[in-house]
């Protein structure tokens, strides 16, 4: 009889509100998430940390009915339930709040939290805004914040139009309330704020999802702490449990288990120099030199400021102070066109958006930003153009069955290698390329990484931005870790590990903050 | 995923070419034409009635070019317009009537730049915001300077330029001009570099910046040159009308737009060639040449304009979002 009691206490202790038992997702060719289990506690603050891509954000759009697992479980309160869209987990009063907060700015606040549910009045069926207007007040105060309802969506700072999303969480008397990287805009002080809501929501008996990269928000405010990597997780802890360190070891603890085929070049001469950069609200004080034959990899987490530092290189967006040298002599580079006449190739992040024209042909992408020198005194000169991209075609293995197929014909691995191939057609001397391997398969990755060892040897310098770690382990020489627009950490590839990146790129840099 | 569109290839591509199916509308428009009048098939019945309305194939030879990339013009029939005012008026003050056709000429270049000076410089000012306001701006102040007079007499040889002959032929000379004008934009679109650029822009303006693509001075330089095609409008234009007014070439804007639609040419940007338009021009002279010879009002007439511009338009977005139902119903 004893026996049972004790047993129905630890029942009442590790009662969950949510508990997602092996849940896979698939994408073609990508399993993002791989028997999953997760689960909440009532009224506890749980963290969800990993790399980028290791699978935190299709774990919440399951949570949020935004996805469907392909394999496993949801239960509720111990009931099974399905998500089909998010209205079905809206119903089961899980609400989200973004790091972008995805309000309608042109409304009012209390337009805004009562957007889906408005009060109304029972028998008139008119709208009642005063009620709504004193109720959003209410929960705002609720909340200790003074936002007065009348204003604008679009006249609050980011800090709280999170807090009236906050609100509008509440109001729907939401039990399990998913916050996404919620601190990565706030200031120091906002932070503290949002922290101290977040803890009265849980004592409230709100459950809290976070999500964050940060591990200050972890330790500050979270219970207990999930770590996902590849999509799997590596398993829960009370945050008391582990420390820092574990955390990260968890986080990137991975077997390097692909091959690198980087092979030694000895340095040539600088190609490029860059000192004191920056450009207000994005980075500063970015300094760095690249040799022929070197590859530099630039490793941190998304939104540190590295894809700006790659892009103001390459003249898209000016820079506010610092100098630009290419093989020793200062440049101002004030568009793409002046960085492609002085040797540099820029691979951006987002092949569709940036990269290809997917109505063009293959050889008609390959050969766009060196047409001018291809023409004869300005006509165009189809075998000329022909030649390049048949060699490239072969030079970079491309799998097409000609030239003059649409590049939307391609496999995204096959589409990137276009992109590639129409940087080298430039006959570049330094290129920067912005997550090379980003939704490619194994194969093809495999492939761009021999193309840039190929490159290297040949003398050329590559500035390599990427966010997979055994990408920048197994291809940089030289690394350097940037974190909120500034470099936080530069290692030689001899000396560089996961754990040391991973520290360089999570470095908590608000403590010096809270003074100022 | 790999080639999963046969349609692709590029031999399937110029048999199943819009082209081909302006040519079929066009012969199947002359057979009912030619039905409804025994002297539709005459020689200069066809190539007076086309030649009246190429003022109209000037503007939509530049259009064409603005609607690549992604853009539009709806100022070029206010700049038609002033520009033939404009002309007039220097003709009155006593120029000579050829400097007065340069006037014309800088007229319509000049607004033209003026346009893309703006679209190209101020980057939250669209193509249509600018044109809109060009639009009444330039119309207005034909308006302010003319007020509801008309200017006519110029010399005899004026109205040569669009009624003439060239030499003892029996070609009209503004055929001979357009002719010409077309086969230059046709070399400039599909044979030059710049013309590769202009499709890239219009596909990807991202990418083509990345690419080293200069967007602000091409889109410069093609406002520009749609201008200048509008100002070569007013001339012939005018020519024909014997006298200029500041409410003439009213709505041509649309029609302009509405042809190059017609022709193939993709008003979200990307598409279309000089081939194309040139049919669609001939296609909706004589749709308005048949309605004529059945006695179609005019307002009834812009009404059967607009129905089939939208129904060749929607033809192929019929055929896709078919498609597209199909695909989500195979998802779910």
């Amino acid at each position: 009889m004893g026996f049972l009691e004790v047993d129905s206490v630890v029942d009442r202790e590790d009662r969950y509100i949510l508990e997602l038992k092996g849940i896979s997702k698939f994408f073609p060719g990508l399993k993002a998430l791989d028997r999953v289990d997760f689960n909440l506690r009532a009224g506890e603050i749980h963290a969800i940390v990993g790399e980028n891509g290791a699978g935190k954000s299709t774990l919440i759009k399951i949570i949020t009915g935004v996805y469907q697992p392909d394999e496993g479980d949801i239960f509720y309160e111990g009931n099974t339930v399905i998500f089909h869209n998010p209205t079905v987990a809206n119903r089961y009063q899980i609400a989200a709040v973004y790091q972008q907060p995805a309000s309608f700015p042109h409304l009012t606040v209390t337009e805004n939290i009562f957007l889906g549910h408005p009060i109304i009045h029972p028998t008139t069926k008119k709208l009642m805004w005063k009620e709504m207007k004193e109720e959003a007040k209410r929960l705002l105060r609720s909340l200790g914040s003074d936002i007065n309802p009348s204003v604008t969506m679009s006249s609050l700072s980011v800090a709280q139009q999170q807090i009236v999303e906050i609100a509008k969480a509440l109001s729907v008397n939401a039990r399990i309330l998913i916050m996404d990287e919620p601190t990565a805009s706030l200031t120091r002080r906002e932070t503290e704020d949002l922290y101290n809501i977040a803890r009265k929501l849980r004592n409230d008996g709100v459950s809290i999802i976070l999500i964050s990269h940060l591990f200050e928000d972890v330790y500050e405010i979270a219970d207990r702490v999930t770590v996902l990597r590849d999509g799997k997780s590596m398993g829960t802890w009370n945050v008391n449990e582990i420390d820092e360190k574990d955390l990260i070891k968890a986080m990137v603890g991975r077997e390097i288990s692909q091959l690198f085929p980087k092979n030694k070049v000895s340095f040539g001469k600088e190609l490029l120099r860059v000192e004191g950069l920056s450009r207000l609200g994005y980075f500063s004080d970015i300094s760095f030199s690249l040799r022929a034959g070197e590859i530099v990899g630039f490793s941190g987490l998304v939104g540190s400021g590295r894809t700006e530092v790659a892009q103001s290189i390459f003249g898209i967006a000016p820079v506010d102070a610092g100098k630009i040298l290419v093989e020793g002599k200062e440049v101002s580079i004030k568009n793409p066109m002046e960085a492609i006449s002085y040797g540099i190739g820029y691979l951006p992040e987002d092949r569709l958006e940036q990269g290809l024209f997917l109505l063009l042909s293959i050889n008609d992408n390959i050969t766009i930003s060196i047409i001018d020198q291809l023409t004869n005194r300005g006509w165009l000169n189809p075998p000329r153009e022909h030649e390049i991209s048949n060699k490239m075609l072969e030079l970079l293995q491309i799998k097409a069955p000609g030239i003059f197929h649409p590049v939307s014909s391609l496999s995204g691995g096959n589409q990137q290698k276009v992109v590639v191939a129409k940087l080298l057609a430039a006959r570049p001397k330094i290129l920067i390329m912005d997550e090379p391997t980003k939704g490619v398969d194994v194969g093809a990755k495999a492939a761009i990484h021999q193309i840039m060892s190929d490159l290297v040897a040949e003398g050329l310098g590559i500035i390599m931005i990427s966010s997979e770690m055994p990408e920048i382990l197994g291809m940089s020489d030289n690394i350097i870790v940037m974190h909120e627009g500034r470099i936080t950490g530069v290692f030689s590839r001899s000396e560089a590990t996961q754990e040391k990146l991973m520290e360089a790129a999570v470095k908590v840099d608000r403590l010096t903050q809270v003074v100022s | 995923m790999k080639y999963r569109n046969s349609l692709s290839n590029r031999k399937l591509n110029i048999v199943f070419k819009w082209e081909w199916l302006l040519v079929i509308l066009i012969i199947g428009i002359s057979i009912v034409n030619g039905r409804l009048s025994p002297h539709f098939w005459s020689y200069t019945g066809i190539m007076d009635s086309l030649a009246v309305f190429l003022e109209k194939g000037f503007m939509v030879l530049s259009m064409t070019l603005v609607l690549i990339i992604g853009d539009i013009d709806i100022s070029v029939a206010s700049i038609v317009a002033l520009s033939s005012v404009l002309m007039a008026m220097s003709y009155k003050l006593g120029l000579p009537m050829a400097v007065a056709i340069l006037v014309a000429l800088a007229t319509g270049a000049g607004c033209g730049y003026l346009n893309g000076l703006l679209i190209s410089l101020v980057p939250g000012l669209s193509a249509i915001i600018v044109t809109l306001a060009g639009s009444s701006i330039y119309r207005g102040i034909a308006y302010i300077l003319l007020g509801d007079q008309a200017i006519g007499g110029f010399p005899s040889w004026y109205s040569y330029l669009a009624w003439g002959y060239v030499g003892k032929t029996n070609i009209p000379f503004v055929m001979v001009v357009f002719v010409g004008c077309a086969i230059i934009y046709g070399l400039l679109l599909h044979r030059t570099a710049w013309g590769r650029k202009v499709y890239a822009m219009g596909i990807n303006p991202v990418a083509a910046r990345f690419s080293g693509v200069p967007i602000a001075q091409m889109k410069q330089i093609i406002f520009t040159l749609n201008g200048l095609m509008a100002g070569i409008a007013a001339i012939f234009l005018t020519s024909k009308l014997g006298s200029s007014r500041p409410n003439i070439a009213t709505g041509y804007e649309l029609e302009v737009i509405a042809i190059a639609v017609l022709g193939g040419v993709s008003p979200s940007g990307g598409k279309g060639g000089i081939v194309g338009v040139c049919l669609a021009l001939i296609l909706m002279r004589l749709l308005r040449y048949g309605m004529g010879l059945v006695n179609v009002p005019g307002q009834v007439m812009m009404v059967i304009i607009g129905i089939v511009l939208v129904g060749v338009v929607m033809l192929p977005n019929i055929f896709s979002s078919r498609g597209g139902k199909r695909r989500t119903k195979e998802i779910q």
